[in-house]
């Protein structure tokens, strides 16, 4: 059976049709799941795109967590639904507290849009075992508000962990704390990434199709995954 | 209506950007005695009731300030302090 992997309209998303596309070429069912709509609808997994949710009011992320649907993802997350935050949902899984540490403004003050090499670190997780460990790729980041910061006593944690899944290569775009580019949980089920995948999986619009292997390694941990 | 104030600051070891811009900038305002700039957030509150302080205790903690990089203050705003505190 085909997996269903749900992807998260907020007013203010951008990314979520990319994401969605991404999910169809990964191989997957993509569904499109409503901020205002707490069920779910069977999907096994979720992506929370990128873009500027709520007009990024408050802070990013801040006020996309109180969505009814973030209220059902956060509980499913806990119970192992794999959940990957690109971006503005990586924001958001920061507000929710599903993750740790906070993403503020870049420490130039400048936005950043370039293809982006970044060294992945964790293959253990949800949602990158399809790759290598130390395997580099080349995926654009773009954002304003990347940097990720956390207590020291967090970021060691997370090094010691193994959850930092993934970190800037030839220089860190935002300033991010430890070349941070993405972290997980400690289930490995939750993923927050900067940079964009869903932008990197078809060789007419991305630098390269590395983006692809996020979406396919889901597929590969649901059809490991215990029913 | 009596209004609770939040203010809301990035905790001192968070590198606050916007802040250094802002410092930068003053030199060219011909400002050159300033060590440093940081930037915060004030938050004005009406209660349709009393004002309840704890009540807004809970909405900075879980909504308004971030906890991993702010600080927030809660108070009762003064009487003579009007929303054009700028005259």
């Amino acid at each position: 059976m085909t997996a269903r992997v749900g992807v998260v309209t907020f007013p203010g998303s951008l990314d979520d049709g990319d994401a969605a596309r991404a999910v169809r070429i990964s191989g997957a069912e993509p569904v499109r799941l409503w901020h205002g709509d707490p069920a779910l609808h069977g999907v096994d997994a979720v992506v929370l795109p990128g873009g500027f949710s709520y007009g990024d009011y408050l802070r990013c992320g801040a006020i996309a967590r109180f969505a009814p649907v973030m209220e059902t993802i956060v509980d499913a997350a806990r119970g192992g639904l794999p959940v990957l935050g690109i971006c503005n949902g990586f924001q958001i899984l920061c507000e929710a507290h599903l993750l740790p540490g906070a993403l503020t403004r870049n420490q130039h003050l400048h936005f950043r849009n370039r293809d982006q090499v970044l060294r992945i670190e964790a293959v253990g997780t949800a949602w990158t075992n399809a790759f290598q460990s130390g395997q580099e790729v080349l995926i654009p980041v773009k954002n304003g508000e990347g940097c990720y910061v956390a207590d020291p006593a967090t970021l060691d944690r997370l090094e010691a962990e193994g959850r930092v899944v993934a970190r800037y290569v030839g220089g860190n775009p935002n300033g991010s704390q430890r070349d941070i580019a993405a972290i997980t949980n400690e289930a490995g089920n939750v993923v927050g990434i900067m940079p964009h995948p869903e932008h990197a999986v078809e060789a007419l619009t991305g630098p390269s199709l590395d983006g692809l292997g996020f979406f396919t390694s889901v597929l590969k941990h649901l059809v490991g995954a215990p029913a | 209506m009596p209004r609770v104030v939040v203010d809301v600051m990035l905790k001192p070891e968070i590198l606050d950007p916007q802040g250094q811009a802002v410092a930068n900038a003053l030199p060219r305002l011909g400002v050159s005695d300033v060590a440093s700039v940081r930037i915060g957030r004030r938050i004005e509150i009406e209660f349709t009731g009393e004002p309840d302080l704890d009540r807004a205790r809970e909405i900075a903690d879980k909504l308004l300030a971030n906890p991993v990089i702010e600080d927030f203050t809660v108070r009762l705003a003064e009487t003579d302090e009007t929303v054009d505190a700028h005259r």
